[in-house]
Protein backbone atom coordinates (compact mmCIF):
# COMPACT_ATOMS: atom_id res chain seq x y z
CA UNK A 1 0.00 0.00 0.00
CA UNK A 2 1.28 3.42 -0.69
CA UNK A 3 0.76 6.80 0.88
CA UNK A 4 0.29 9.95 -0.40
CA UNK A 5 -1.02 13.68 0.48
CA UNK A 6 -2.80 16.11 -1.54
CA UNK A 7 -4.08 19.06 0.25
CA UNK A 8 -7.86 18.83 -0.81
CA UNK A 9 -9.53 15.08 -0.81
CA UNK A 10 -13.07 15.25 -2.62
CA UNK A 11 -15.03 12.69 -1.96
CA UNK A 12 -17.75 12.22 -4.53
CA UNK A 13 -17.42 13.47 -8.45
CA UNK A 14 -21.14 15.01 -8.16
CA UNK A 15 -21.99 18.55 -9.21
CA UNK A 16 -20.97 19.34 -5.71
CA UNK A 17 -18.19 17.61 -5.49
CA UNK A 18 -16.85 19.11 -8.71
CA UNK A 19 -17.46 22.71 -7.43
CA UNK A 20 -15.80 21.95 -4.25
CA UNK A 21 -12.67 20.87 -6.39
CA UNK A 22 -12.55 23.16 -9.15
CA UNK A 23 -12.75 26.60 -6.60
CA UNK A 24 -9.88 24.73 -4.58
CA UNK A 25 -7.70 24.27 -7.37
CA UNK A 26 -8.65 27.49 -8.71
CA UNK A 27 -6.83 29.10 -5.59
CA UNK A 28 -3.34 26.78 -5.87
CA UNK A 29 -4.39 23.81 -4.18
CA UNK A 30 -3.59 20.05 -5.30
CA UNK A 31 -6.69 18.44 -4.93
CA UNK A 32 -7.95 14.70 -5.87
CA UNK A 33 -10.90 13.48 -6.25
CA UNK A 34 -12.45 10.34 -6.06
CA UNK A 35 -15.45 8.71 -7.19
CA UNK A 36 -17.37 5.12 -6.87
CA UNK A 37 -18.61 5.33 -10.23
CA UNK A 38 -16.68 4.72 -13.82
CA UNK A 39 -17.09 8.65 -14.96
CA UNK A 40 -17.64 11.57 -12.98
CA UNK A 41 -20.95 13.07 -13.11
CA UNK A 42 -22.48 11.52 -9.92
CA UNK A 43 -26.09 10.11 -10.54
CA UNK A 44 -27.18 13.39 -11.64
CA UNK A 45 -24.68 13.93 -14.59
CA UNK A 46 -24.21 10.01 -15.01
CA UNK A 47 -23.39 10.12 -19.12
CA UNK A 48 -21.52 8.02 -21.14
CA UNK A 49 -21.39 10.54 -23.97
CA UNK A 50 -20.72 13.76 -22.75
CA UNK A 51 -22.49 15.32 -26.02
CA UNK A 52 -25.38 13.77 -23.98
CA UNK A 53 -24.95 16.29 -20.91
CA UNK A 54 -26.67 19.87 -20.08
CA UNK A 55 -24.24 22.21 -21.69
CA UNK A 56 -24.31 23.32 -17.77
CA UNK A 57 -23.01 20.07 -16.51
CA UNK A 58 -20.20 19.98 -19.52
CA UNK A 59 -19.25 22.96 -18.45
CA UNK A 60 -18.93 22.51 -15.17
CA UNK A 61 -16.73 19.16 -15.87
CA UNK A 62 -14.60 20.85 -18.05
CA UNK A 63 -13.58 23.66 -16.21
CA UNK A 64 -12.97 21.30 -13.19
CA UNK A 65 -10.43 19.13 -15.36
CA UNK A 66 -8.83 22.43 -16.87
CA UNK A 67 -7.88 23.61 -12.98
CA UNK A 68 -5.92 21.08 -12.83
CA UNK A 69 -7.94 18.39 -10.44
CA UNK A 70 -6.66 14.61 -10.29
CA UNK A 71 -9.88 12.70 -10.88
CA UNK A 72 -10.12 8.86 -9.58
CA UNK A 73 -12.97 7.26 -10.46
CA UNK A 74 -13.66 3.51 -9.79
CA UNK A 75 -12.44 4.46 -6.17
CA UNK A 76 -14.45 3.11 -3.15
CA UNK A 77 -13.28 4.62 0.78
CA UNK A 78 -12.93 1.63 3.19
CA UNK A 79 -12.11 2.71 6.07
CA UNK A 80 -10.10 6.28 7.74
CA UNK A 81 -6.83 5.90 9.48
CA UNK A 82 -7.88 9.29 10.94
CA UNK A 83 -10.54 11.62 9.30
CA UNK A 84 -7.95 13.65 7.03
CA UNK A 85 -6.65 9.72 6.06
CA UNK A 86 -8.58 7.89 3.76
CA UNK A 87 -7.87 4.05 2.95
CA UNK A 88 -9.30 4.20 -0.52
CA UNK A 89 -9.41 0.74 -3.08
CA UNK A 90 -8.46 2.16 -6.09
CA UNK A 91 -9.93 -1.01 -8.29
CA UNK A 92 -8.00 -3.55 -6.90
CA UNK A 93 -5.40 -2.18 -5.20
CA UNK A 94 -5.70 -0.18 -1.71
CA UNK A 95 -3.83 3.55 -0.63
CA UNK A 96 -3.76 5.35 1.78
CA UNK A 97 -4.77 8.98 1.36
CA UNK A 98 -4.08 12.26 3.89
CA UNK A 99 -5.03 15.13 2.95
CA UNK A 100 -5.11 18.69 4.89
CA UNK A 101 -9.03 19.00 3.97
CA UNK A 102 -11.60 16.17 3.34
CA UNK A 103 -14.41 17.75 1.23
CA UNK A 104 -17.79 15.06 1.57
CA UNK A 105 -19.93 15.36 -1.69
CA UNK A 106 -21.09 11.66 -1.27
CA UNK A 107 -24.85 12.61 -2.61
CA UNK A 108 -28.41 10.99 -1.41
CA UNK A 109 -29.47 7.47 -2.16
CA UNK A 110 -32.87 6.38 -2.54
CA UNK A 111 -34.97 5.44 0.16
CA UNK A 112 -36.22 2.04 0.11
CA UNK A 113 -39.56 1.01 1.86
CA UNK A 114 -40.08 -2.65 2.09
CA UNK A 115 -43.77 -3.93 0.48
CA UNK A 116 -45.03 -7.24 -0.63
CA UNK A 117 -42.16 -8.60 -3.65
CA UNK A 118 -39.85 -5.82 -3.17
CA UNK A 119 -36.87 -8.31 -3.43
CA UNK A 120 -37.94 -9.81 -6.41
CA UNK A 121 -35.99 -9.04 -9.47
CA UNK A 122 -37.30 -6.23 -11.86
CA UNK A 123 -37.85 -4.27 -8.90
CA UNK A 124 -35.67 -1.57 -8.60
CA UNK A 125 -35.44 2.30 -7.99
CA UNK A 126 -36.52 4.77 -9.73
CA UNK A 127 -33.04 6.60 -9.90
CA UNK A 128 -31.97 2.93 -10.03
CA UNK A 129 -33.28 2.07 -13.33
CA UNK A 130 -32.28 5.02 -14.98
CA UNK A 131 -29.04 4.39 -13.70
CA UNK A 132 -28.89 1.09 -15.29
CA UNK A 133 -30.56 2.44 -18.80
CA UNK A 134 -27.71 4.97 -18.24
CA UNK A 135 -25.14 2.19 -18.15
CA UNK A 136 -26.34 0.06 -21.17
CA UNK A 137 -29.93 -1.84 -20.42
CA UNK A 138 -32.08 -1.91 -22.88
CA UNK A 139 -35.98 -1.19 -22.28
CA UNK A 140 -37.29 -0.75 -26.00
CA UNK A 141 -41.06 -2.50 -25.71
CA UNK A 142 -40.27 -3.26 -21.95
CA UNK A 143 -43.87 -2.39 -19.84
CA UNK A 144 -42.54 -0.26 -17.15
CA UNK A 145 -44.51 1.55 -13.93
CA UNK A 146 -42.35 4.16 -12.15
CA UNK A 147 -44.00 4.98 -8.81
CA UNK A 148 -42.15 7.32 -6.43
CA UNK A 149 -42.15 11.18 -5.57
CA UNK A 150 -40.44 14.38 -6.52
CA UNK A 151 -38.74 16.04 -8.95
CA UNK A 152 -36.87 12.67 -9.71
CA UNK A 153 -39.98 11.26 -11.10
CA UNK A 154 -40.29 13.40 -14.09
CA UNK A 155 -36.81 12.84 -16.21
CA UNK A 156 -36.80 9.45 -15.02
CA UNK A 157 -39.92 8.80 -17.03
CA UNK A 158 -38.16 11.00 -19.77
CA UNK A 159 -35.27 9.10 -19.82
CA UNK A 160 -37.44 5.56 -20.05
CA UNK A 161 -39.83 7.04 -22.54
CA UNK A 162 -36.72 8.43 -25.03
CA UNK A 163 -34.99 4.44 -24.49
CA UNK A 164 -38.57 2.94 -26.18
CA UNK A 165 -40.21 1.45 -22.84
CA UNK A 166 -43.97 1.34 -23.06
CA UNK A 167 -44.24 3.34 -19.89
CA UNK A 168 -47.28 2.12 -18.42
CA UNK A 169 -47.97 4.55 -15.48
CA UNK A 170 -46.23 7.21 -13.31
CA UNK A 171 -46.99 7.52 -9.92
CA UNK A 172 -46.74 10.20 -7.24
CA UNK A 173 -47.49 9.67 -3.70
CA UNK A 174 -48.58 12.77 -2.92
CA UNK A 175 -51.95 14.41 -3.92
CA UNK A 176 -52.41 17.26 -6.03
CA UNK A 177 -52.84 19.47 -2.92
CA UNK A 178 -49.98 18.44 -1.35
CA UNK A 179 -48.02 19.90 -3.98
CA UNK A 180 -49.22 23.35 -4.21
CA UNK A 181 -46.40 25.36 -1.95
CA UNK A 182 -43.83 23.39 -3.54
CA UNK A 183 -45.25 24.51 -7.05
CA UNK A 184 -46.11 28.04 -6.32
CA UNK A 185 -42.53 28.39 -4.72
CA UNK A 186 -40.60 26.82 -8.15
CA UNK A 187 -43.25 29.10 -10.36
CA UNK A 188 -40.64 31.64 -9.98
CA UNK A 189 -37.18 29.54 -11.25
CA UNK A 190 -37.48 29.85 -14.92
CA UNK A 191 -35.12 26.93 -15.41
CA UNK A 192 -36.94 24.50 -12.81
CA UNK A 193 -40.30 25.56 -14.89
CA UNK A 194 -38.46 24.94 -18.09
CA UNK A 195 -37.35 21.30 -17.24
CA UNK A 196 -40.96 20.05 -15.80
CA UNK A 197 -42.43 21.21 -19.30
CA UNK A 198 -39.58 19.57 -21.04
CA UNK A 199 -40.03 16.27 -18.89
CA UNK A 200 -43.63 16.71 -19.58
CA UNK A 201 -43.73 16.50 -23.18
CA UNK A 202 -41.57 13.59 -23.46
CA UNK A 203 -43.62 11.56 -21.00
CA UNK A 204 -46.49 12.21 -23.20
CA UNK A 205 -49.78 10.35 -22.70
CA UNK A 206 -48.34 7.92 -19.94
CA UNK A 207 -51.24 8.09 -17.47
CA UNK A 208 -49.63 10.36 -13.85
CA UNK A 209 -51.54 9.76 -11.24
CA UNK A 210 -51.21 11.60 -8.15
CA UNK A 211 -51.99 10.14 -4.70
CA UNK A 212 -50.56 6.85 -5.91
CA UNK A 213 -48.19 4.11 -4.98
CA UNK A 214 -47.26 0.48 -5.08
CA UNK A 215 -48.93 -2.43 -2.62
CA UNK A 216 -47.42 -5.25 -3.94
CA UNK A 217 -45.36 -6.70 -6.56
CA UNK A 218 -45.79 -10.51 -7.76
CA UNK A 219 -43.53 -13.02 -9.60
CA UNK A 220 -41.77 -16.01 -8.74
CA UNK A 221 -37.78 -15.48 -10.79
CA UNK A 222 -38.24 -11.67 -11.45
CA UNK A 223 -41.68 -9.66 -11.03
CA UNK A 224 -44.68 -10.05 -13.24
CA UNK A 225 -47.61 -7.71 -12.08
CA UNK A 226 -47.47 -4.99 -9.66
CA UNK A 227 -50.75 -4.08 -7.48
CA UNK A 228 -51.24 -0.42 -7.25
CA UNK A 229 -53.30 2.05 -5.05
CA UNK A 230 -54.31 4.65 -7.42
CA UNK A 231 -56.41 6.99 -5.07
CA UNK A 232 -59.08 4.90 -3.49
CA UNK A 233 -58.96 2.39 -6.14
CA UNK A 234 -56.68 -0.71 -6.37
CA UNK A 235 -54.99 -2.24 -9.25
CA UNK A 236 -53.15 -5.03 -10.87
CA UNK A 237 -51.60 -4.84 -13.94
CA UNK A 238 -48.88 -7.10 -15.75
CA UNK A 239 -45.29 -5.28 -16.18
CA UNK A 240 -41.48 -6.38 -17.14
CA UNK A 241 -40.66 -3.75 -14.12
CA UNK A 242 -41.70 -1.74 -11.73
CA UNK A 243 -38.84 0.94 -10.76
CA UNK A 244 -39.86 2.23 -7.30
CA UNK A 245 -38.93 4.20 -4.23
CA UNK A 246 -40.06 6.81 -1.55
CA UNK A 247 -37.37 9.77 -2.61
CA UNK A 248 -33.75 10.47 -1.54
CA UNK A 249 -32.33 10.14 1.60
CA UNK A 250 -28.61 11.68 2.02
CA UNK A 251 -25.84 9.20 2.13
CA UNK A 252 -23.81 9.70 5.47
CA UNK A 253 -21.90 6.38 5.98
CA UNK A 254 -18.44 7.92 5.33
CA UNK A 255 -19.19 11.04 7.58
CA UNK A 256 -20.63 8.83 10.21
CA UNK A 257 -17.45 6.79 9.93
CA UNK A 258 -15.27 10.08 10.50
CA UNK A 259 -17.18 10.84 13.61
CA UNK A 260 -19.50 14.03 11.99
CA UNK A 261 -22.57 14.64 13.55
CA UNK A 262 -25.52 14.70 12.26
CA UNK A 263 -28.60 16.90 11.90
CA UNK A 264 -31.36 14.75 11.37
CA UNK A 265 -30.99 12.14 8.80
CA UNK A 266 -28.48 14.82 6.94
CA UNK A 267 -24.80 15.68 7.95
CA UNK A 268 -24.42 19.06 10.35
CA UNK A 269 -22.63 21.72 9.03
CA UNK A 270 -21.56 25.66 9.84
CA UNK A 271 -21.90 28.83 6.95
CA UNK A 272 -18.93 27.39 5.72
CA UNK A 273 -19.93 23.79 5.05
CA UNK A 274 -17.71 22.88 8.30
CA UNK A 275 -18.81 19.21 9.81
CA UNK A 276 -18.28 19.28 13.55
CA UNK A 277 -14.96 17.32 12.95
CA UNK A 278 -12.31 19.62 11.91
CA UNK A 279 -10.54 19.26 8.76
CA UNK A 280 -13.80 17.51 7.53
CA UNK A 281 -16.15 20.06 5.09
CA UNK A 282 -19.56 18.42 3.48
CA UNK A 283 -21.07 19.73 0.27
CA UNK A 284 -24.49 18.66 -1.48
CA UNK A 285 -27.18 16.19 -1.00
CA UNK A 286 -24.80 14.87 1.62
CA UNK A 287 -25.71 17.94 4.09
CA UNK A 288 -29.37 17.71 2.66
CA UNK A 289 -31.21 16.80 -0.27
CA UNK A 290 -31.91 20.32 -2.06
CA UNK A 291 -30.39 19.74 -6.02
CA UNK A 292 -27.74 20.68 -7.93
CA UNK A 293 -27.56 24.12 -8.27
CA UNK A 294 -27.58 24.62 -4.39
CA UNK A 295 -24.79 21.46 -4.46
CA UNK A 296 -22.76 23.53 -6.32
CA UNK A 297 -23.09 26.93 -4.63
CA UNK A 298 -21.81 24.85 -1.45
CA UNK A 299 -19.13 23.29 -3.10
CA UNK A 300 -18.13 26.51 -3.99
CA UNK A 301 -18.35 27.77 -0.59
CA UNK A 302 -16.26 24.91 0.94
CA UNK A 303 -13.44 24.72 -1.73
CA UNK A 304 -12.92 27.88 -1.43
CA UNK A 305 -12.58 27.85 2.40
CA UNK A 306 -10.21 24.81 2.08
CA UNK A 307 -8.08 27.28 0.52
CA UNK A 308 -8.38 29.40 3.35
CA UNK A 309 -10.66 31.68 1.41
CA UNK A 310 -13.96 32.24 3.56
CA UNK A 311 -14.98 35.21 1.00
CA UNK A 312 -17.43 32.78 -1.04
CA UNK A 313 -19.52 32.01 2.39
CA UNK A 314 -20.18 35.47 3.16
CA UNK A 315 -20.74 36.79 -0.61
CA UNK A 316 -23.36 33.49 -1.17
CA UNK A 317 -25.18 33.09 2.10
CA UNK A 318 -27.92 34.13 0.84
CA UNK A 319 -28.42 32.03 -1.89
CA UNK A 320 -27.29 28.94 0.20
CA UNK A 321 -29.73 29.72 2.60
CA UNK A 322 -32.46 29.89 -0.26
CA UNK A 323 -31.16 26.50 -1.40
CA UNK A 324 -31.24 25.51 2.45
CA UNK A 325 -35.01 26.54 2.03
CA UNK A 326 -35.74 25.21 -1.16
CA UNK A 327 -34.43 21.87 0.26
CA UNK A 328 -36.65 21.94 3.71
CA UNK A 329 -39.70 22.29 1.38
CA UNK A 330 -38.56 19.43 -0.74
CA UNK A 331 -38.38 17.03 2.43
CA UNK A 332 -41.77 18.41 3.53
CA UNK A 333 -43.33 18.08 0.92
CA UNK A 334 -42.56 14.79 -0.51
CA UNK A 335 -42.05 12.96 3.14
CA UNK A 336 -43.53 9.39 2.56
CA UNK A 337 -46.99 9.12 3.55
CA UNK A 338 -47.72 7.05 6.58
CA UNK A 339 -49.63 4.49 4.25
CA UNK A 340 -46.02 3.46 2.79
CA UNK A 341 -44.59 2.77 5.96
CA UNK A 342 -47.49 0.27 7.01
CA UNK A 343 -47.16 -1.89 3.48
CA UNK A 344 -44.77 -4.82 5.03
CA UNK A 345 -46.65 -7.62 6.26
CA UNK A 346 -44.65 -9.26 9.05
CA UNK A 347 -42.67 -12.16 6.65
CA UNK A 348 -41.88 -9.10 4.59
CA UNK A 349 -37.54 -8.73 4.36
CA UNK A 350 -36.75 -5.65 5.81
CA UNK A 351 -32.91 -6.06 5.79
CA UNK A 352 -32.01 -7.69 2.22
CA UNK A 353 -28.81 -8.84 3.07
CA UNK A 354 -29.15 -10.80 6.18
CA UNK A 355 -32.66 -11.66 5.30
CA UNK A 356 -34.48 -10.11 8.58
CA UNK A 357 -38.19 -10.25 8.12
CA UNK A 358 -39.85 -6.94 9.33
CA UNK A 359 -41.91 -9.06 11.87
CA UNK A 360 -38.35 -10.32 13.56
CA UNK A 361 -37.86 -6.84 15.07
CA UNK A 362 -39.82 -4.42 17.60
CA UNK A 363 -40.50 -1.05 16.61
CA UNK A 364 -40.29 -0.32 20.42
CA UNK A 365 -36.01 -1.63 20.06
CA UNK A 366 -33.33 0.90 19.45
CA UNK A 367 -31.11 0.83 16.33
CA UNK A 368 -27.96 -1.37 18.01
CA UNK A 369 -30.75 -3.69 19.57
CA UNK A 370 -31.99 -4.50 16.36
CA UNK A 371 -28.63 -5.26 15.24
CA UNK A 372 -27.70 -7.52 18.10
CA UNK A 373 -30.72 -9.76 18.08
CA UNK A 374 -31.32 -9.70 14.68
CA UNK A 375 -28.51 -8.73 12.39
CA UNK A 376 -30.00 -5.97 10.64
CA UNK A 377 -28.21 -3.62 8.93
CA UNK A 378 -25.22 -5.70 9.75
CA UNK A 379 -24.99 -7.39 5.78
CA UNK A 380 -23.27 -6.39 2.88
CA UNK A 381 -24.81 -2.67 2.20
CA UNK A 382 -23.96 -1.81 6.47
CA UNK A 383 -27.77 -0.85 6.15
CA UNK A 384 -27.31 1.41 3.28
CA UNK A 385 -30.56 0.63 2.09
CA UNK A 386 -32.69 -0.84 5.39
CA UNK A 387 -31.18 1.66 7.74
CA UNK A 388 -32.79 4.55 5.96
CA UNK A 389 -36.60 2.61 6.07
CA UNK A 390 -35.86 1.32 9.34
CA UNK A 391 -35.53 5.60 10.33
CA UNK A 392 -38.50 6.32 8.46
CA UNK A 393 -40.97 3.11 9.82
CA UNK A 394 -39.53 3.01 13.53
CA UNK A 395 -38.62 6.26 13.90
CA UNK A 396 -34.62 5.02 15.14
CA UNK A 397 -32.15 7.13 14.95
CA UNK A 398 -29.34 6.60 12.26
CA UNK A 399 -26.81 3.75 13.81
CA UNK A 400 -23.14 4.09 13.91
CA UNK A 401 -20.96 2.48 10.83
CA UNK A 402 -17.76 0.42 11.27
CA UNK A 403 -15.25 -0.33 8.85
CA UNK A 404 -15.15 -1.29 5.97
CA UNK A 405 -17.79 0.54 4.65
CA UNK A 406 -20.08 -1.64 2.52
CA UNK A 407 -18.25 -4.84 1.31
CA UNK A 408 -14.88 -5.09 -0.30
CA UNK A 409 -13.63 -7.18 -2.27
CA UNK A 410 -11.22 -9.88 -0.56
CA UNK A 411 -7.73 -8.49 -2.69
CA UNK A 412 -8.97 -4.49 -1.76
CA UNK A 413 -9.25 -5.72 2.06
CA UNK A 414 -6.77 -8.13 2.65
CA UNK A 415 -4.42 -5.43 1.43
CA UNK A 416 -5.55 -3.13 4.07
CA UNK A 417 -5.15 -5.54 6.45
CA UNK A 418 -1.98 -6.51 5.92
CA UNK A 419 -0.25 -2.97 5.76
CA UNK A 420 2.44 -2.38 8.13
CA UNK A 421 1.37 -0.07 11.07
CA UNK A 422 3.36 3.42 10.49
CA UNK A 423 7.20 3.12 11.90
CA UNK A 424 7.45 5.26 15.03
CA UNK A 425 8.87 8.77 14.27
CA UNK A 426 12.67 8.59 15.06
CA UNK B 1 -15.14 3.28 -27.87
CA UNK B 2 -18.21 1.59 -28.29
CA UNK B 3 -16.60 -1.42 -30.00
CA UNK B 4 -18.55 -4.89 -29.11
CA UNK B 5 -16.27 -7.05 -27.19
CA UNK B 6 -16.43 -10.74 -25.73
CA UNK B 7 -17.10 -11.71 -22.41
CA UNK B 8 -18.25 -15.26 -20.98
CA UNK B 9 -21.71 -15.13 -18.32
CA UNK B 10 -21.33 -18.21 -16.84
CA UNK B 11 -19.76 -19.53 -19.23
CA UNK B 12 -21.48 -18.73 -22.10
CA UNK B 13 -19.62 -16.23 -24.26
CA UNK B 14 -21.79 -13.08 -25.33
CA UNK B 15 -20.73 -10.20 -27.49
CA UNK B 16 -21.25 -7.18 -25.93
CA UNK B 17 -20.51 -3.29 -25.93
CA UNK B 18 -17.73 -1.86 -24.40
CA UNK B 19 -17.95 0.19 -21.51
CA UNK B 20 -21.90 -0.76 -20.49
CA UNK B 21 -22.05 -1.40 -17.17
CA UNK B 22 -21.88 -4.75 -16.31
CA UNK B 23 -25.20 -5.25 -14.41
CA UNK B 24 -27.19 -3.43 -17.77
CA UNK B 25 -25.58 -6.21 -19.74
CA UNK B 26 -26.50 -8.91 -17.48
CA UNK B 27 -29.78 -7.70 -17.12
CA UNK B 28 -30.26 -7.55 -20.86
CA UNK B 29 -29.19 -11.09 -21.17
CA UNK B 30 -32.09 -11.94 -19.46
CA UNK B 31 -30.31 -12.87 -16.02
CA UNK B 32 -32.21 -11.92 -13.15
CA UNK B 33 -30.16 -14.05 -10.42
CA UNK B 34 -27.16 -12.61 -9.86
CA UNK B 35 -27.06 -13.84 -6.48
CA UNK B 36 -29.58 -15.85 -4.32
CA UNK B 37 -30.38 -14.93 -0.52
CA UNK B 38 -30.19 -17.69 2.45
CA UNK B 39 -33.61 -19.01 1.09
CA UNK B 40 -32.45 -19.36 -2.81
CA UNK B 41 -34.39 -17.24 -4.07
CA UNK B 42 -32.96 -14.71 -6.67
CA UNK B 43 -31.26 -11.57 -6.45
CA UNK B 44 -30.68 -8.86 -8.93
CA UNK B 45 -29.93 -5.14 -8.75
CA UNK B 46 -32.25 -2.66 -7.07
CA UNK B 47 -30.10 0.74 -6.78
CA UNK B 48 -28.29 0.70 -9.57
CA UNK B 49 -25.59 2.58 -8.08
CA UNK B 50 -23.28 1.05 -6.16
CA UNK B 51 -24.64 1.33 -2.36
CA UNK B 52 -27.59 -1.84 -2.28
CA UNK B 53 -24.64 -4.78 -3.15
CA UNK B 54 -28.17 -7.10 -4.21
CA UNK B 55 -25.59 -6.89 -7.80
CA UNK B 56 -22.80 -8.69 -6.21
CA UNK B 57 -21.20 -11.41 -8.22
CA UNK B 58 -17.78 -12.96 -9.17
CA UNK B 59 -15.74 -11.60 -12.14
CA UNK B 60 -12.07 -12.83 -13.10
CA UNK B 61 -12.04 -15.46 -9.76
CA UNK B 62 -13.15 -12.36 -7.57
CA UNK B 63 -16.34 -12.29 -5.52
CA UNK B 64 -18.31 -9.59 -3.93
CA UNK B 65 -17.85 -7.71 -7.35
CA UNK B 66 -20.47 -4.52 -7.68
CA UNK B 67 -21.61 -5.29 -11.12
CA UNK B 68 -23.23 -2.04 -11.14
CA UNK B 69 -20.12 -0.18 -11.02
CA UNK B 70 -18.20 -1.99 -13.77
CA UNK B 71 -18.00 -1.58 -17.32
CA UNK B 72 -17.56 -4.75 -19.14
CA UNK B 73 -14.16 -5.39 -21.00
CA UNK B 74 -12.96 -7.92 -23.03
CA UNK B 75 -12.54 -11.39 -21.65
CA UNK B 76 -14.19 -10.62 -18.11
CA UNK B 77 -15.65 -13.88 -17.42
CA UNK B 78 -18.51 -13.90 -14.82
CA UNK B 79 -20.28 -15.77 -12.60
CA UNK B 80 -23.43 -15.30 -11.55
CA UNK B 81 -25.99 -16.97 -9.19
CA UNK B 82 -27.73 -18.71 -11.78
Amino acid sequence: MNRSHVDVLVVGAGPAGLAAATAAADRGRRVLVLDQAPEVGGQIWRHRDPATLPESARAAIIRARASGVVFATGATVLDAASPTELVIAFGPRTDRVRADTVILATGAVERFLPFPGWTLPGVVGVGGLQALVKGGLSVRGQRIVVAGTGPLLYPVAATLAKAGATLLAVLEQRTLGDLVPFARSTLGDLAKVRDAIRYRAAIGRTPFHHDAWVLAAHGSQRVREVVLRLGSRETTIACDWVATAAGLVPRTDLARLLGCALDGEAVQVDAAQRTTVPGVLAVGECTGVKGEAAGMLEGEIAGAAAAGDDGPARTLARRRAQGIAFGDLLAETFAPRAELLARATPDVLLCRCEDVPVGAVEPAWTARQAKLWTRVGMGACQGAVCGPACTTMFGWEVPQVRAPLGTPTCGAWHAQLTTPTDPPAA
Amino acid sequence: MNRDVTITIDGVPRRVVEGDLLAAVLLSHDVTTFRRDTHERPRAPLCGMGTCYECRVTVDGVSSVRACLLPVRDGMRVETGR
